[in-house]
């Protein structure tokens, strides 16, 4: 069970939270990237054995969107930026 | 290899059980091979043997960083079933139930397959229709998949006391599936192993492999392992969870993320339910193995990980769910949990290709790799033997995301 500091409520249970996905590049102009840059942002996501950038939904909370960075191996998390 | 038989059985009964040999040798590492495939589990082992039994390529090595069979093959559930839902995926899986019927005889291992029936519990009318729209696919491809009532599903599961009409969600009626069953994990991986070193492949343990190496062609050359470097033409990745942590060592990026799928085991109890139970309107599954303990399957963690252990609230989350149906379960004590390694794909449907690095194979993105380990196996040995994929998995390429020509499965056990 993770403990995540929500920016607005501080720590709360996982349980209250929604896993929104890893933090991804920003989404390419369509006009102008080749198809290997779409499909790579479309597809590709770092899956690294140790810390990673993802969404949270704090939605049985207070329903802000924010983003941690995890550890995939020991569940640390390490950091928690404010989203808009 | 020495025939396992009755017969053998009661000749070294006889001479006090010194006298068996061992299942596989331990020949000292070779500086090259023709085949080198990373990962003793069930798809290296089965790709090991296909690529000896049917394809004569014997010069392989199976490399593994811990013990042969203990990784992703000894951490699932020993589901073994082909109801699933796309045209691509439906044939494979057929073929890998039938691998499996016959594996006992041709491997001359005893796999314990019992072919015991799936019954998927219902919930709701939107997951009926997708089930019998299921249904009506499978009919194509002959595997069997056929609703029944309600009464029907309490014939069959007499345990399941829970989900009457005054219930949070009623039961409306079920699915079965007959060519659904389970068996013995360690067999799969010892009886592969086995038959393919008596074809002459080499299985090294303790041989983690820290990089691969591509030549200055750019085409795979070898791998560097703790015990130095061995080389070959062909590499095939079939590990799983780390996947993509090795590709990336040959400058490779996947559409790969590792996640890690709850499942954990009750106390034994008297034979009590004959059948694996599946509901995944609720977010559970499980079988009562040959010993008697309920083996309990539930949904994965949120967020990427490489954990092997389970989260409490998603155990309870299984849990409860489970004592909706089966009340009578709320005073077994559970002995063990495990996680296992999920590496899953956009679409979570399976990649079984050569990388665009010439000579790299992988075979990952498995959610449910368990069921699919002969056919995988198989497929696999003919790419690799043949430089043409095989017509069960030329699907499961990683064009289909080039083109976005997605399979998108959504036929996994507790997927809702």
């Amino acid at each position: 069970m993770l403990l995540i500091n929500c920016p607005f409520c501080k720590n709360r249970n996982e349980t209250e939270f929604v896993y929104g996905g890893p933090v991804g590049v920003n989404r390419p102009d369509p006009n102008i990237s080749s198809d290997t840059e779409w499909v790579e942002y479309l597809t590709l996501v770092p899956n690294p054995t140790g810390p990673v950038q993802e969404y949270w939904w704090h939605a049985r909370g207070c329903g802000k969107w924010f983003a941690i960075t995890r550890n995939t191996v020991t569940h640390d998390i390490l950091e928690t930026q404010d989203g808009q | 290899m020495q025939n396992y038989s009755l017969f053998s059985l009661a000749k070294n009964a006889f001479t006090g059980h010194r006298n068996w040999q061992k299942a596989w040798r331990s020949p000292p590492l070779k500086d090259e091979y023709d085949v080198i495939i990373i990962g003793a589990g069930g798809h290296g082992l089965a790709t090991a043997y296909y690529l000896a039994s049917e394809y004569g390529i014997t010069n392989v090595a199976v490399l593994e960083r811990g013990w042969l069979g203990g990784g992703n093959v000894a951490r699932n559930t020993v589901t073994v079933r082909s109801n699933y839902l796309r045209d691509q995926s439906i044939p494979f899986y057929v073929k890998s139930v039938s691998l499996y019927e016959g594996l006992t005889k041709n491997l001359n291992f005893n796999m314990m397959h019992s072919k015991r029936t799936m019954v998927d519990v219902v919930h709701n009318y939107p997951k009926m229709r997708d089930l019998r729209r299921r249904q009506l696919t499978m009919d194509i491809y002959g595997s069997s998949y056929e609703q029944i009532s309600t009464e029907q599903v309490r014939k069959l599961i007499p345990a399941l006391t829970g989900g009457g009409a005054n219930s949070r969600l009623p039961i409306i009626g079920g699915m079965v599936h007959k060519d659904a069953g389970v068996n013995r994990h360690d067999a799969v991986a010892w009886g592969y192993a086995r038959a393919a070193d008596s074809l002459g492949v080499e299985m090294h343990q303790q041989t983690g492999v820290k990089s691969l190496i591509r030549g200055t062609n750019g085409n795979i050359e070898g791998v560097d392992t703790v015990k130095g470097i061995v080389k070959a033409k062909k590499v095939i990745v079939s590990v799983s969870g780390h996947t993509t942590t090795l590709t990336e060592t040959a400058g490779l990026r996947l559409p790969l993320r590792t996640m890690n799928l709850t499942a954990f085991v009750s106390e034994p109890i008297k034979p009590l339910v004959d059948v694996i139970v599946n509901c995944s309107d609720l977010g559970f599954y499980f079988s009562q193995s040959d010993k008697g303990e309920l083996v309990i399957g539930g949904a994965p963690d949120s967020g990427q990980s490489f954990r092997r252990d389970i989260k409490q609230h998603v155990f309870e989350d299984t849990v409860g769910a489970m004592l909706e149906l089966f009340p009578a379960f709320k005073k077994l004590k559970l002995l063990r949990q495990w996680g296992g390694h999920l590496d899953i794909t956009p679409d979570a449907s399976p990649i079984m290709d050569e990388t665009s690095v010439s000579g790299l194979y992988v075979s990952a993105g498995w959610w449910g790799g368990y069921k699919a380990i002969p056919a995988g196996g198989l497929t696999m040995a003919h790419q690799v033997a043949t430089n043409s994929p095989h017509p069960l998995m030329a699907d499961f390429s990683f064009n289909r995301f080039k083109n976005l020509d997605y399979i998108l499965e959504t036929g996994t056990t507790t997927a809702r």
